[in-house]
C-alpha cells in the first residue's frame, strides 16, 4: 500500500498546509451548515405535525392540504440538496482533493523506489491499486 | 423444505397461491444461480466482504435501495398509510431525509478511510481491541433487531398471503407450524446467499430485488393513478371517504401525537413519542451497519457519492409510490377489508394488487396474477434484506472481533473469511431461533427500534471519529456503550415491552418510561457520553488523526 511508504510527518505536513486547510474549510463550510439547515427544516415539519394541526389541515387545492404539501416539499428539498451537494463537490472539492492525493501518491512511490534501491532486503511497498 | 412439496399442493390450492409460490421459486432459483456464480468470483477477503469493490454507482445505488426498502417500507408503510392516512407518510419522509446525513457526513469519508466494516473507521486512531469489540457488539445488536423484524414479518405474511387461516392447514401444517416453517426456510436461504455468495452475491440479489420492487410498485401506482384519471385530489378524497375517518385521514394525528381530550400528560407523551420517532428515523440510517458496508463495494469515494445519489433517487421515488399505494388501498380496498385481513395493515399492498388486477387485468384471474406477483416481490424483499443484515453482522464478527480482538491482527485472510462464513451461519441460526420466539412482536416497532439503537450507539461515534480531533478510545467506548445501553434499557422499561395491550408481555407491567421510541433521550445520551468519555481521558493521537483526516478527505491510500 502507498500508505506504508508515507511517514506520519508527511500527514502532519499535509494537514498543516494551506491547500489542505482550504479543502477542509470549503467542505466543512458546506456540509455543516447544510446539515443544520435540512435538520431544522425536517424538525420544523415534525413539530408542525405534532403541534400545528390546524395549520396543517388547511386545504389548498381540492383535498391537498398544507401537511401533504410540506411532506412533498421534504422530498423536493432532499433531492435538491443531494443534487446541489454533488455539483458543489465535483466543482469545489474533487479537484483539490485529487491534487493532494496525487502528490501524496507520487511522493509515496518515490520513497518506495528509493527504499528498494537503498535496501534490497527490505520488501518494497506495493504500488497503489 | 423441498420446493416440489409446495408445487404438489397446487391442485387443491388457490391459483394465486400456486402462482405466488412459483414466482417466488423462480426468484430463488435465479438468485441462487447468481450466488453460485458469484462464489466462483469470490477469491479474496475483499471479494467476500466488499464484492471486490467493483460495483458501479448505479449498481450500488440499486443495491442500497434493495438493502433499505425492507418489508417495513413496502408492506408496513403502505399499510400504515392505508389505515392511518397521513401519519404513515411521516415514516417515508424520515427514512428519506436520513439519506442526507449519510451523503453529507458519512459515505465518502467512510469509503476513503475504512476497509470492510464500520469499526475500521471507529478504531482508526484508537486502541483496536476495545473499540472493535464495542463496534462489533453494537453492529450485532442492531442487526439482530432488524433481522428479527424482517423474519417475523415473513412468517406473518406467509400465512396471510398463502391464505392459511388459524384452523386451516397447508401441506398438513397448521398456521403456526407454517409460520415457523417459513421463518426457517427464509433463514436457511439467507444463510446460503451470504455464506456462498458473500458481498458479491448479496449485492446482485439486492439489485434484482430492487428492480422487482420498483417495477411492481410502479405498475400498481400507475394503475391507481389511472383509476383516478391522474387527479391526486380525487384519490385523496376517495381514500378519506372509504377509510371511514373523513378529513382527519389526510391530516397528522390519527396514529402519532394523538390528542386525548382531558388527559394532558397522555397527549404530551404521545407528541413526544412522535418527535422521538422522527429523530430516530432521520439519524438512524447513517448508523445502520448493513448500509455502511455498502459504501465499500465501489472503487472510490466519488462513486460512493454517486451511489448515494442514485439511492436517494430510487428510494425517494419508491416512497412516493407507497403514498399512492397506501391511499389507493384505502380508497379501493377500504379500511374495513384491510383490517379484516390483518389488523396492522401489512397486507394492504397485496390486497390492493388483487383489487387492481380484478379491475384492469381481466377479472379474477388478473387479480390472482397481480396478487401473486406482488406477494412474490414481498418475499424477495424480505429475503434480500435479511441477507444484507447477516452479511454485515458476520463481517463485523470475523473482521473486528475474531481477526483484531481474538487473533490480535494475526489472522490470515483465508482464515478470516472462513470465520466470517461460520459467523454468518451462527448469526443466521440465532436469528431463526429468536424469530420463532418473537412472532408476537410488532414488525414496525422492531425496525424503528433498530433505527433508534443505530442512531444512539453508532452515529455519535462515527461523527466524532471523523470530525473531532480530540476524540479518543475512552470517548468511543462511552459513545457506543452509552448510546446502545440507554436505548435498549429505555425500551425494556417502555410500554412496548410491558404494561400495554400490544406489549411483548401484555400481562405484566414494569414499565415506567412513557415513550415507545427511546430516540429523543438515547441519541443525545450517546452524543453526551461520547463527549464526557473523551474529556475524562488524556489520550489523544494527533498523528493518527492527521492520517485519518488527510486520508478521509483526499482518498489517499484508500483500500
Amino acid at each position: 500500500m502507498t500508505t506504508e511508504a508515507t511517514p506520519t510527518e508527511k500527514y502532519l505536513e499535509v494537514q498543516a498546509s494551506d491547500e489542505f486547510a482550504g479543502l477542509r474549510r470549503k467542505l466543512r463550510n458546506f456540509v455543516f451548515p447544510m446539515t443544520v439547515a435540512f435538520f431544522l427544516w425536517y424538525a420544523l415539519y415534525v413539530l408542525l405535525s405534532a403541534y400545528a394541526r390546524g395549520f396543517m389541515s388547511v386545504k389548498l387545492i381540492g383535498n391537498i392540504n398544507v401537511a401533504l404539501l410540506l411532506g412533498l416539499l421534504q422530498f423536493v428539498s432532499t433531492f435538491v440538496i443531494a443534487w446541489y451537494y454533488s455539483r458543489f463537490a465535483a466543482k469545489e472539492i474533487d479537484p483539490i482533493a485529487d491534487k493532494i492525493r496525487d502528490e501524496l501518491t507520487a511522493g509515496a512511490a518515490a520513497r518506495g523506489a528509493a527504499a528498494r534501491t537503498d535496501d534490497a532486503t527490505e520488501t518494497g511497498p506495493e504500488v497503489a491499486k | 423444505m423441498e420446493p416440489h412439496l409446495y408445487l404438489a399442493a397446487d391442485a387443491n390450492g388457490a391459483s394465486s397461491r400456486s402462482l405466488t409460490i412459483t414466482l417466488f421459486l423462480i426468484f430463488v432459483a435465479i438468485t441462487l444461480g447468481i450466488t453460485i456464480w458469484a462464489s466462483q468470483q469470490t477469491k479474496t477477503a475483499t471479494d467476500y466482504y466488499a464484492g471486490g469493490r467493483s460495483f458501479s454507482g448505479f449498481q450500488n445505488g440499486m443495491a442500497i435501495g434493495g438493502d433499505y426498502m425492507s418489508a417495513a417500507s413496502f408492506l408496513g408503510i403502505a399499510g400504515l398509510i392505508a389505515l392511518y392516512g397521513y401519519d404513515g407518510f411521516l415514516y417515508s419522509i424520515g427514512f428519506l431525509v436520513a439519506w442526507l446525513v449519510a451523503l453529507l457526513l458519512v459515505a465518502e469519508f467512510l469509503r476513503n478511510s475504512g476497509r470492510y466494516t464500520m469499526a475500521d473507521v471507529l478504531a482508526f486512531r484508537m486502541r483496536q481491541r476495545p473499540v472493535r469489540t464495542a463496534a462489533s457488539v453494537s453492529t450485532i445488536v442492531v442487526s439482530i433487531f432488524y433481522l428479527i423484524a424482517q423474519m417475523v414479518g415473513a412468517g406473518a405474511l406467509v400465512s396471510l398471503l398463502l391464505g392459511i387461516k388459524p384452523g386451516a392447514t397447508f401441506l398438513g401444517m397448521d398456521a403456526d407450524t407454517a409460520k415457523i416453517a417459513t421463518i426457517i426456510l427464509v433463514g436457511a436461504l439467507m444463510i446460503v446467499y451470504v455464506v456462498v455468495g458473500g458481498m458479491k452475491g448479496t449485492t446482485y440479489v439486492q439489485i434484482v430485488k430492487a428492480f422487482m420492487l420498483m417495477t411492481g410498485a410502479l405498475v400498481m401506482t400507475l394503475l391507481v393513478l389511472a383509476h383516478y384519471k391522474f387527479n391526486l385530489s380525487s384519490l385523496l378524497g376517495d381514500a378519506a371517504e372509504q377509510s371511514g375517518k373523513g378529513a382527519a385521514f389526510l391530516e397528522p394525528g390519527l396514529r402519532y401525537g394523538v390528542e386525548t381530550a382531558g388527559d394532558a400528560a397522555k397527549t404530551f407523551y404521545s407528541k413526544m413519542d412522535l418527535l422521538s420517532l422522527g429523530i430516530a428515523l432521520v439519524l438512524g440510517t447513517a448508523g445502520l451497519p448493513h448500509i455502511l458496508t455498502r459504501f465499500y463495494t465501489v472503487p472510490t469515494s466519488k462513486i460512493a457519492r454517486k451511489s448515494v445519489l442514485w439511492a436517494i433517487g430510487i428510494i425517494g421515488t419508491f416512497y412516493l409510490f407507497t403514498l399512492a399505494l397506501g391511499f389507493g388501498a384505502a380508497a379501493l380496498v377500504g379500511g374495513k377489508a384491510i383490517t379484516a385481513q390483518d389488523k396492522a395493515g401489512n397486507t394492504a399492498a397485496p390486497q390492493l394488487a388483487q383489487a387492481l388486477g380484478i379491475d384492469y387485468l381481466g377479472g379474477d384471474t388478473g387479480g390472482a396474477v397481480l396478487l401473486a406477483i406482488i406477494a412474490a416481490v414481498a418475499f424477495a424483499t424480505i429475503l434480500a434484506v435479511v441477507a444484507g443484515l447477516t452479511l454485515a453482522s458476520s463481517s463485523s464478527l470475523a473482521h473486528d472481533f475474531y481477526a483484531s480482538v481474538v487473533k490480535r491482527g494475526q489472522a490470515s485472510e483465508r482464515d478470516e473469511v472462513r470465520v466470517a462464513r461460520i459467523a454468518a451461519f451462527v448469526i443466521g441460526a440465532i436469528a431463526i431461533i429468536l424469530s420463532i420466539f418473537a412472532q408476537s412482536l410488532n414488525v414496525a416497532f422492531l425496525v424503528a427500534l433498530a433505527f433508534a439503537v443505530a442512531a444512539s450507539g453508532n452515529l455519535p461515534a462515527i461523527i466524532y471519529s471523523l470530525f473531532w480531533k480530540r476524540f479518543n478510545t475512552s470517548g468511543a467506548l462511552w459513545a457506543i456503550y452509552g448510546g446502545l445501553i440507554s436505548a435498549v434499557f429505555l425500551v425494556f422499561f417502555s410500554p412496548v415491552v410491558s404494561g400495554s395491550a400490544t406489549a411483548m408481555f401484555p400481562d405484566s407491567d414494569w414499565h415506567w418510561f412513557p415513550l415507545n421510541n427511546p430516540g429523543i433521550i438515547s441519541i443525545p445520551v450517546g452524543f453526551l457520553c461520547g463527549w464526557i468519555g473523551t474529556l475524562i481521558s488524556k489520550e489523544s493521537d494527533a498523528d493518527k488523526y492527521a492520517e485519518l483526516e488527510v486520508r478521509s478527505l483526499t482518498g489517499f491510500g484508500a483500500h
